[in-house]
Order: structure tokens, then sequence, then C-alpha cells
């Protein structure tokens, strides 16, 4: 069918998004509880229990408290992990067990229309999953408004990145288990060396240079300044990076996909 | 004389290996047209080009007089594939299944749910339908699979193996179903291996085996001409039977240990064997499509 030269997707992907959301809805109750209770968990632990070691921090000229500094760190890490683990191993579930796609390339969307769905769920489920979090943090009076409420738009962004980073993997490994090897040389050094739980600065100077080539590390300190309510024209770099992150690994994602799907 | 597919020296290869070696085939409206082969023959791949899941290595295919690389979602929006697996929404019930799949089709929801209701009236899961489609046994999942494939009314229908791994029940109620709807004009496009599946449901027919289409005709028509009327099988054959054979000049194939005989008229001859070579172990019966099927793509196992 759609020749390999073209990507082309139309409106159509709204469709596969849709029986993403229809699903959802028969299990929202059971998926809801983690971004809830994470917070809360993370910030009794680090917040409560480490901040008497940890005192203020400075952060981009002022001291903010530990608690103030690790909870944007926490939204930023969930966005990343909804996103990505929906299109890693939701995604995979649904590619290889239940062949979802198999049966979605018999009707007329094509396999741009179905992978972009799947992406676009990801950056939803990463929209739904801060909102959530969002909220929680906020009743404690740690996030800023009204700048906070542009972490809703950066979740989506931030979502499309990584689950197109995500897509491309699911395209890539033989079996689920193999999504252990992602996991633990970028998802894992990115959660602690991203500037989530200590400020970057500490690290040494070339490991702080290696940090800014994470997309976490730029989403972190989006997420940190706007719920700080610290808006500064350099911010635009991080989203400048974010951006480029999507553009390349989103169709990225897509023609992995069509090699792995399209025999 | 209207086609539904027009095939014309359609390949498929996937590097070095011919799956289609380029086959040429008509299917004609309101027709049921099966394409019969041994595992690795060609069959999904051939059904994979039709429904545009699998581009081809070459040659050219029209489907409702749409060259498929251009028309591709025209003809795939009319067209319903029933696919070899089960594959549907684990999560989702019954009606909310086909009402899903409907939206892939951008049929507007309440549309959907009235043909969800009635195509499970027809397909007589309608008792079911607020049911988990993991609770559903094989054959009401294989009956499901089916009647998804209906939702957006197609002009033509694709059935990959449609009955693999159903009981006799099961596979007898699809049948009927079929029927019922090739009665009322829908084309067919089959894939079986299962050969009384074939001779029930097809009009018309080609067996193919590595790649190539090896006969084409009506099921009927294909037994007279490659195998006869009638078969006789002697079990544990004599060498004097195997000496008849050859002077009378007479067709059949030698199993080893069963000799099948095929014959215009067996009648005469069957009670001329049995009485002079075999008083046990020797049956007449008619000559069927597995006959043939087995005559043209040979004996060994194919795996």
């Amino acid at each position: 069918m759609s020749p390999r030269s073209s990507i082309r997707i139309s409106k159509r992907f709204i469709r596969v998004w849709q029986r993403n959301l229809t699903v959802y809805q028969k299990i929202w109750k059971v998926v809801l509880l983690p971004p809830i209770l994470e917070p809360i968990f993370y910030l009794l632990a680090f917040g409560v229990g480490l901040s008497v070691l940890v005192g203020a921090i400075h952060y981009h000229g002022s001291d903010v408290s530990y608690v103030e500094f690790i909870a944007p760190a926490l939204i930023a890490i969930n966005m990343m992990q909804s996103a990505f683990f929906e299109n890693t191993y939701a995604s995979f579930v649904r590619m290889y067990y239940q062949k979802t796609f198999d049966a979605m390339m018999a009707t007329p969307l094509n396999l741009e229309e179905i992978m972009t769905g799947e992406i676009v769920w990801g950056a939803t489920k990463s929209v739904i999953a801060t909102a959530i979090m969002q909220g929680v943090i906020s009743l404690f009076g740690l996030v800023q408004y009204p700048e906070g409420l542009l972490i809703i738009p950066l979740a989506f962004l931030a979502g499309i990145a990584f689950g197109s980073i995500g897509l491309f993997f699911t395209g890539m490994v033989r079996a689920i288990e193999m999504f252990n090897l992602p996991i633990f040389l970028f998802i894992t050094p990115m959660f602690v060396f991203s500037g989530t739980f200590f400020p970057l600065e500490n690290l040494p100077l070339w490991a702080q240079r290696l940090a800014l080539f994470f997309p976490l590390t730029h989403l972190v300190n989006l997420t940190r300044s706007l719920s700080l309510g610290l808006m500064t024209p350099d911010l635009l770099w991080g989203l400048g990076y974010l951006l480029l992150f999507s553009l390349f690994f989103f169709p990225l994602a897509i023609l992995r996909m069509h090699r792995r799907l399209i025999k | 004389m209207a086609y539904v597919i027009e095939a014309e020296g359609l390949r498929k290869s996937f590097g070095d290996l011919v799956a289609v070696d380029g086959i040429s085939f008509h299917v004609v409206r309101g027709e049921c047209f099966g394409i019969l082969g041994p595992n690795g023959a060609g069959k999904t791949s051939t059904i994979r080009m039709i429904y545009g899941f699998s581009p081809m290595s070459g040659g050219s295919l029209k489907v409702f007089g749409l060259p498929i690389s251009e028309g591709w979602r025209a003809i795939k929006a009319r067209i319903g594939v029933c696919q070899q697996e089960n594959n549907l929404d684990p999560d989702l019930t019954v009606q909310q299944n086909l009402e899903v799949f409907a939206r892939y089709f951008d049929i507007p929801k309440k549309q959907a749910s009235q043909r969800a209701e009635r195509l499970l009236e027809f397909i007589a899961l309608h008792h079911r339908k607020n049911a988990k489609v993991t609770e559903l046994s094989g054959g009401m999942m294989r009956r499901l699979v089916l009647t998804r494939a209906l939702i957006n009314d197609p002009d033509l229908l694709i059935l990959d193996e449609p009955t693999t791994g159903l009981d006799p029940q099961s596979r007898h109620q699809v049948w009927e179903r079929l029927e019922e709807l090739r009665s009322k004009g829908l084309s067919i496009l089959l894939t079986t291996h299962y050969m009384d599946e074939a001779s029930r449901l097809c009009d018309r027919l080609v067996i193919m085996d590595r790649g190539r289409i090896l006969v084409e005709g009506e099921p009927t028509g294909l037994i007279r001409k490659h195998v006869g009327h009638d078969v006789i099988e002697v079990t544990a054959p004599s060498r004097q039977v195997r000496t008849y054979l050859e002077t009378e000049r007479l067709p059949y194939e030698d199993l080893g240990h069963r000799l099948l005989i095929y014959a215009k008229e067996g009648e005469k001859l069957f009670r001329k064997i049995s009485n002079e070579y075999c008083q046990e172990g020797c049956i007449l019966r008619m000559a069927t499509l597995e006959d043939v099927f087995l005559k043209l793509t040979d004996r060994e196992l194919r795996e």
C-alpha cells in the first residue's frame, strides 16, 4: 500500500486514539491510583525525611526548600514514564499479543496513522497523569499559578518526545523482556542524573554537559521553573530541545514500525 | 463482466524467498472464489496484498477496478477482512468490539450500534453482546471476527481460513451464514485448506503451491478433470493388483501400503478388483476435491 518514500497521515489517527480511550475508560479506576499515590509517597519520604538533612537549595538565584525542589521533578518524571511505558509495554502488547494493529490495517487506516494515534495517546496519558499529580502536589501549595498551568501543555510535548522514543524501541525489541535494556540504559540514568533529586551543578562539569543531552534534564528544568513561577527566556532552549527530540524520533519510530510490521 | 479482483502476474517476494510467483486470476462480482493450497503456498501473502496490508513486489492488481496502489483507502473502505488470528480487543465487550471497529471506517455512532445489533442477531451472538471477549468460546470468537468484518457493509468479504480450529457445529454455523451472505450477492474471497469447506462454498477456486497457481475451475469440474468420478482404495495391495493395473493402463496412485485407483465409472472395476484381488480392505467412494488437491500438490509434508 503506502510507499516507503512518503509518510502520509490524515486526521484518521484520532480513531486509533479513541480506541485506546475506550479501553482506558474501562480500566481507569485501576490506572488512576499511581499518579495520586506516587507523589504522596515521594514527598513524604524525600521531602519530609530528607529535607531535614538537606535544608534549602539554591536554584536560579533564589533559595527553595527541598520539597519545593523535588516536587516539580516528580511531575516531570511522571510525564516521561507515563508516555514511555505506554508506548513500550502497552503498545507492544497491542502489537504483538493482541494483534490490534493487524486488525486496524484491514480498515481504511494506514500504518502511519496507527502509530501517530499510539504516540498521541501516550502523550494523552502523560497529560492525564500530570494533571492528577499536579493537582495533588498543588494541595501542598507547591505549585505557583498561573505559570503552573503551562505544565499541562508541556506534559503533552514531553509525552510526544518520550512516547516517540518508546515506540521506536517497540519497533526494535524482539521480546517484551528486552525493554529492560532501554530502561536501564536510558530511563534510569535520566531518572537520577537529570537534576531531579539534586541540582545539576553538584555534578562534575563533564557530567553536567553530558546531562544536557538527556531530554529529562530540560523537562525537569522547565517544569521546575514553571512550578516556581520563574519565567526566563532561556527556558526556550529547553523547549527547543524537546521539540527537536520529538521531530527526530517521531518519524524514526514510524519508520521503524513500518519496517517491523509491513511485510 | 464486472470484476471485483483482477490480478495479473502478481508477485510477492521476501528477500530471496518468492512467496507469490506471478499469479493471475479474476474474481467476478457475486461469486465465492477460493484459494486452496498447502501451508506456505502463498495464500495469505496473496490476500494480504489484496487488502492492502503488504505492498506487492510485481505485477498488477485491481480491486473494484481501481489499482491498489492509488485507490487503497477507497478499496479498504469497501472490503471486510476476517484474518486468521482472533485479533479482537480483549478489554472490550462484544458490542464494543464492533463499535470501535466501525469508527475506523468513519461510521457514525448511531448507525454503528444499529448495525452491530443487527449483525449480532444474524450471527447468533446477540445474547452475549455485553460479555467480555475473553469469556467467549473459540467458536464464538471466530463468529465475532466474522461479524466485525461485516460492520462496514462490505462489497467484498475476504476470509483467511475462517473455520480453522472450530468444532463441527461452529463450522457449519459459519458456513450457513456465509452461504446466506453469498446468496445476497456478496463477493467472497476465501482461503482454506479444508476441502469440504471449499467444495461447499466456492463457485470457483484455484489450487496454489509454491507461489504458483496449479489449476483453476469449479470444484466439480476439477474433480472430473483430474480424478474422475470414483476412487477405489485398496489397502495392503498385492503384487497382482499392481500388475493388473499396469497391463490395463489404469490411472492410479501408489502410496505403498495403499493404492488409489481413479476411475470414470468405478463400479464395474471395483467389482472386478474386489472379487479377484482383494476380499478385504477395498472400498469404492466418490472422488473429492481432496483427491485433486493431494494429486496435484503431492503428499509430502509441508512445514
